[in-house]
C-alpha cells in the first residue's frame, strides 16, 4: 500500500500544471448537450423498440397490511398490460431484515402486504402509454388493515436509543475530560436546544429508468449516483448474475445524496420489461419523490458551551436526537462534526435515534454537517455575544492546534484565514455587536457569519485511459456526474496529464462495463475517481513512452522512456518529437490502452484532513411582516487544489443557496394522522427561488492538500451548505434580535421573538 | 385525436389522446426530450415552451388545445453546432449544474426577454403604464416560475444579464 507521505513527495502532470488547465475556469464539458436539451435522461434514453409506460401506486397509511388488492378494473382499462402488487409481482431477492446504506443488497418492490411508510409503493400499471398506465393506476382499489403508529418525532423522541449503526460510524457518546464537571465550573454558559426539520432533496428529475432486456441480459437507463454498486444490487435483486445487468446513468439531473441506489422504478421496469418482452419506463411523480425516496430526519440538537471570561472553551458538547424509519438505522450525526472543530479539555457528543413509522431516512447534502452547523454554530454565536467577543475572534482564540479528540496533526487547515480574509472582503468590522442598530426603511439590516468544515475522504477507484489514432484521448469510469462537473474535471486531468488539449479528450462515464469508481455522494467523487484517472493517465504516458522508445520509425527510438514529455499534442525527448497522433497512428493503429486505480493510503488515518470556509451574510428582516431577505452572502473557502474554478464555484455558492433555504424556508411538516408529509410538492416546500436569492460570492484559498490524494485535491459539493444557515441565522439575530432555535425561520417565529 | 402543431418550424401531425399534455406531446410522441418534467404540475418550469412566442408551462396544457399553435422548444432555440447567443450564455456562466432545469431557464429567459420588450408589468414594476426597466429584482422575480435545486441563481442572472445589457 501507497503512503500519503509519497503522494506528498511525488510530482505529477497535475501538480506541476505546465499547461495551466488544472485550476482554469473550464465550460462543462457536456453543456453543449445540456443547454440544447439533447443530453438524455433516464426516461428519455431511446431503446431498441417503443417501451411501454409504468405509473407505480403508493400506500396511504403510515403501518399496517394491504387487506386487498382490487385490480380489477385496471386490468380491464384500455391499454393495461399488467398490473402487480404483492400478490403477483414475480420472485425477487429478499431484503435484508437491517439494511444500510453502505452494503450493495437486494431492494425487492411490492415484496408483501406489510405497509412500513405512507407512500411506500404497493403497485405497478404497466400500459401501453403513459395516460393509459396512469389511469389504470387511478383505478387500482387497495384496501388496507392499519395498526397504530408513531410517526410525530418529537412526541417520541424520548424513546431515542443510542443508534444500531456499526461500531465503525462511531455514533455513540464519547467523552473526553469531564464534560459535567467542566461544564458546571465554566464561569460562563451556553445551554440551548435547537430543532430542525424534515427535508427533502427535491432534485429537478424525479427518479425514472428505462429498461429492456436482450436475450437475458437487461439494459437499465435509471438516474442515480453510484453505477457499480447499482450494479450488485440490481443484480442481487433480480437474482441474475451482476455481469448481465447493465446499469447506465450518464446525465443525472441532481442527486444530493437522494439517488445513491435505485427505487421501484428500477425494480419493476425491469421485471416488466422481462414479462412484457419489450423495454418499459417507469418514473416517481414529483409528490412520490418526497414519500417514496428518502429524506434528512428531523434533529432536536442540545449544546452546551462553557468557557472562559475570555473565551476559551473548557466545555463543549453538541448531543443529537434524530429518527429513522423501522428497519433503517441511519443516523443523521449532527454531532460528528464537533469532534473536529474546536479546542475544549471537556468534550461531550453523541447521538440517539427513535424508530418511526415514517418514510426512510438518508443522506441529504452534507449529512451531518448540514443540520449540526445550524446548532453549533449560531450558540458560538450567543456565547461570543454573552463574552463581549466578536464571533471571529471567539472563533479564533478556539483554534485547535491539533485535531482536538484524536491530537492527530490536520493535513492542512485554513480556517482561521477563511475567515480573516471572509472579514475583510465582506466589511465586517462596520457590524455593530449589538442587534437592530441598523435600518433600510422598512428593513432592519444585520450581518452575521458561521464557520464551515466538512470531511475528506478517498475511495478506492479506478479508470482507463486510451489514446487513438487520432491522438485523442478517452477517459473511461463508471464514474457519475450529478451536476458537480466529472466529465469536465476528468477532461482537465486527462489533458493535462497527457499533455494535449482539452479538446482532444472524450469523457465516457455512468456505465457498469466501464472500470468502477465511486460515483458521486459525501464530496468525495472529483478525489476519487479524479486520482484513478490521474493514475491510469500515467500508466498510458508510460505505454506511449516506450511504444516511442521501441519504434525506429520514430524520432524518439532508442531514447530513454522515462525522459519523454507530453506537451501540445507532441511527445519527445529534448529537441527530438512528434506528434502523439502520427506515433500511434503509425506505431499503435488500433490505439493504446492503460489503466489505473487509486486506494486510500495505508496511513491516511494518521491525519485528520477535511475542507473548510467561513460564510458572511447580510440579510433584511421585514418590521412589519417578519419576512428574511437575504442580501449579500460570501464564503471563503479552503478545499485543496481546486481543478476546475467554475464548477467548484457553482457547486459552493449552490451549497450556500442551500444554507439559505434551509434557514428559512425548507422542511416537510408530518401530518400525525397519517405520517404522510403535508407538503409535498414544489408548491408546499419552499426550495429557494430566484428572487428570494441575492448576491452570492464564493471565493477559494490557493491550498494544496498533499497528503489527501497524489493530485492534492479535495472536495467541494458539501461544504458550500455546512454553516451557511448558521450564518443566516445569526444575521436575523444581529439584524433584530430574534434567536429562532426551530428551524425554518419562518415570518411567524421571528414575530413571536420580537414580541 | 388529429392535432396538428408547429413545432420549431415545421408542422407535425399528431393522432393524440385528448389527456396527453402538451409536455408528453413533446417528449413521448415527437420525441423532443429537451422539454423537461419537473413536477408535472407547473410549479418547477422546467417544462417552459414558447407558444405563439409566449412562455407557458407544457404540462399545465392539454396538446389538443394547440392544434394550428407554432411551439418553439430548446431544440429550436439552437444546436450544439449552431448554439443561441443565450445558450452560450448559461454554458459560458456556468448558469446550470446538473441541466435538467436549464432548457425550461433558456425558453423562459427568452420568453421573458419578450415580455419586457413588450413593457409588460411583474409584482416588482413599480410604473405600471411606463416602459419596463429589467433591474435585478424584475429580472429575479421574472425568472422565480423556474426552480434551479443546483440553485445556479446568480448565474443564471449573469447569464441574461449578458444578453439583456443592463438595466437603462
Amino acid at each position: 500500500m501507497t503512503s500519503v507521505l509519497e503522494w506528498e513527495a511525488t510530482s505529477n502532470p497535475v501538480k506541476e500544471n505546465r499547461a495551466g488547465i488544472i485550476g482554469k475556469a473550464v465550460d462543462r464539458y457536456e453543456g453543449p448537450l445540456k443547454v440544447t436539451g439533447t443530453a438524455p435522461y433516464a426516461y428519455e434514453v431511446t431503446p431498441p423498440s417503443p417501451a411501454a409506460y409504468g405509473v407505480m401506486v403508493s400506500a396511504t397509511i403510515a403501518r399496517g397490511r394491504i387487506a386487498a388488492i382490487d385490480a380489477a378494473a385496471a386490468e380491464a382499462s384500455p391499454g393495461v398490460l399488467l398490473v402487480w402488487s404483492h400478490e403477483n409481482v414475480p420472485e425477487q431477492g429478499p431484503r435484508p431484515p437491517l439494511y444500510d446504506f453502505f452494503t450493495p443488497f437486494p431492494r425487492p418492490a411490492l415484496q408483501s402486504d406489510r405497509v412500513y411508510f405512507f407512500g411506500q409503493q404497493v403497485a405497478v400499471v404497466v400500459a401501453d402509454t403513459l395516460e393509459n398506465a396512469q389511469a389504470g393506476a387511478d383505478l387500482v382499489k387497495v384496501t388496507y388493515e392499519a395498526d397504530s403508529q408513531a410517526v410525530d418525532f418529537h412526541a417520541h423522541r424520548h424513546e431515542a436509543t443510542e443508534p444500531d449503526s456499526p461500531p465503525e460510524f462511531q455514533l455513540g457518546n464519547r467523552e473526553m475530560g469531564d464534560f459535567a464537571a467542566g461544564f458546571a465550573a465554566a464561569p460562563v454558559r451556553i445551554d440551548d436546544v435547537w430543532r430542525t426539520p424534515l427535508q427533502n432533496h427535491c432534485q429537478m428529475e424525479p427518479c425514472a429508468a428505462t429498461a429492456w432486456w436482450e436475450g437475458d441480459h437487461l439494459t437499465v437507463h435509471c438516474s442515480v449516483q453510484t453505477v457499480r454498486r447499482n450494479q450488485i444490487a440490481l443484480a442481487a435483486t433480480l437474482q441474475i448474475p451482476p455481469e448481465n445487468v447493465r446499469v447506465l446513468t450518464r446525465y443525472v439531473g441532481g442527486g444530493f445524496g437522494g439517488k445513491s441506489a435505485f427505487y421501484e422504478d428500477t425494480v419493476l421496469a425491469s421485471l416488466a420489461a422481462r414479462a412484457l418482452g419489450r423495454p418499459v419506463k417507469v418514473a416517481f411523480s414529483r409528490q412520490q419523490m418526497m414519500h417514496g425516496t428518502i429524506h434528512r430526519p428531523a434533529t432536536e440538537q442540545r449544546v452546551r458551551l462553557g468557557a472562559t471570561p475570555d473565551g476559551r472553551l473548557t466545555a463543549l458538547s453538541l448531543m443529537t436526537t434524530t429518527h429513522c424509519d423501522r428497519r433503517g438505522f441511519f443516523t443523521e450525526f449532527s454531532s460528528l462534526f464537533v469532534r473536529n472543530l474546536y479546542a475544549a479539555p471537556n468534550r461531550l457528543t453523541g447521538h440517539s435515534v427513535v424508530k418511526l413509522d415514517l418514510p426512510v431516512a438518508g443522506a441529504l447534502r452534507a449529512p451531518g454537517e448540514a443540520s449540526g452547523t445550524l446548532s453549533l454554530e449560531v450558540a458560538m454565536d450567543e456565547l461570543a455575544e454573552k463574552l463581549g467577543i466578536d464571533p471571529v475572534e471567539l472563533r479564533i482564540r478556539n483554534e485547535p492546534e491539533a485535531d482536538p479528540e484524536t491530537g492527530k496533526p490536520f493535513s492542512i487547515r485554513q480556517l482561521v484565514r477563511c475567515m480573516r480574509e471572509g472579514a475583510q472582503l465582506f466589511g465586517w468590522d462596520k457590524r455593530n455587536p449589538k442587534p437592530g442598530q441598523v435600518r433600510d426603511g422598512r428593513w432592519m439590516v444585520g450581518l452575521g457569519m458561521a464557520a464551515a468544515i466538512r470531511g475528506n475522504i478517498l475511495f478506492p477507484a479506478s479508470a482507463s485511459f486510451t489514446v487513438d489514432a487520432d491522438g485523442v484521448i478517452t477517459v473511461r469510469q463508471g464514474m457519475t456526474d450529478i451536476g458537480t462537473g466529472a466529465y469536465t474535471v476528468l477532461a482537465q486531468i486527462a489533458a493535462e496529464t497527457l499533455g494535449v488539449p482539452l479538446g482532444d479528450v472524450r469523457v465516457e462515464i455512468g456505465d457498469s462495463e466501464l472500470p468502477p469508481a465511486p460515483g458521486s455522494g459525501g464530496q468525495f467523487g472529483a478525489a476519487s475517481a479524479g486520482s484513478a484517472a490521474l493514475a491510469a493517465g500515467m500508466n498510458l504516458r508510460k505505454a506511449i513512452a516506450e511504444l516511442a522508445s521501441n519504434d525506429p520509425a520514430s524520432p524518439l527510438f532508442g531514447g530513454p522512456a522515462g525522459q519523454v514529455t507530453f506537451q501540445d499534442g507532441v511527445v519527445a525527448i529534448a529537441n527530438r518529437s512528434e506528434r502523439l497522433a502520427d506515433l500511434v497512428r503509425r506505431a499503435a493503429p488500433d490505439g493504446l490502452t492503460a489503466m489505473g486505480e487509486v486506494s486510500p493510503a495505508a496511513d491516511s488515518g494518521d491525519w485528520s484532513s477535511h475542507t473548510y470556509g467561513a460564510h458572511y451574510v447580510e440579510v433584511g428582516v421585514d418590521t412589519v411582516t417578519g419576512e428574511v431577505r437575504t442580501r449579500r452572502m460570501l464564503g471563503v473557502f479552503a478545499a485543496g487544489r481546486i481543478i476546475n474554478r467554475k464548477t467548484a464555484r457553482s457547486q459552493l455558492t449552490g451549497g450556500m443557496i442551500w444554507g439559505v433555504s434551509s434557514a428559512l424556508t425548507e422542511g416537510n411538516l408530518v401530518d400525525p394522522r397519517y405520517g404522510s408529509l403535508i407538503n409535498q410538492d414544489l408548491a408546499g416546500y419552499m426550495v429557494p427561488v430566484q428572487a428570494d436569492i441575492g448576491e452570492v460570492e464564493a471565493i477559494m484559498l490557493d491550498e494544496v492538500d498533499d497528503k489527501a490524494n497524489p493530485m492534492g485535491i479535495k472536495g467541494v459539493g458539501e461544504l458550500g451548505i455546512s454553516g451557511a444557515g448558521a450564518a443566516v441565522a445569526n444575521a436575523i439575530y444581529n439584524a433584530c434580535g430574534a434567536r429562532v432555535r426551530d428551524y425554518p425561520i419562518t415570518p411567524d417565529k421571528i414575530l413571536a421573538a420580537l414580541g | 385525436m388529429r392535432t396538428t402543431i408547429t413545432v420549431n418550424g415545421e408542422a407535425r401531425s399528431m393522432d393524440l389522446d385528448t389527456r396527453t399534455t402538451l409536455l408528453d406531446a413533446l417528449r413521448e410522441h415527437l420525441r423532443l426530450t429537451g422539454s423537461k418534467k419537473g413536477c408535472d404540475h407547473g410549479q418547477c418550469g422546467a417544462c417552459t415552451v414558447l407558444v405563439n412566442g409566449t412562455r407557458i408551462n407544457a404540462c399545465l396544457s392539454l396538446a389538443v388545445m394547440h392544434d394550428g399553435d407554432e411551439v418553439t422548444t430548446i431544440e429550436g432555440v439552437g444546436a450544439v453546432d449552431g448554439l443561441h447567443p443565450m445558450q452560450v450564455a448559461f454554458l459560458t456562466e456556468d448558469a446550470f449544474q446538473c441541466g435538467y432545469c436549464t432548457p425550461g431557464q433558456i425558453c423562459s429567459a427568452l420568453g421573458m426577454l419578450r415580455e419586457v420588450a413588450d413593457n409588460w408589468p411583474s409584482q416588482e414594476t413599480q410604473d405600471l403604464t411606463g416602459p419596463v426597466r429589467l433591474t435585478n429584482d424584475e429580472l429575479r422575480e421574472r425568472m422565480s416560475g423556474n426552480i434551479c435545486r443546483c440553485s445556479a441563481y446568480p448565474q443564471i442572472v449573469a447569464a441574461i444579464r449578458s444578453i439583456a445589457g443592463e438595466p437603462a
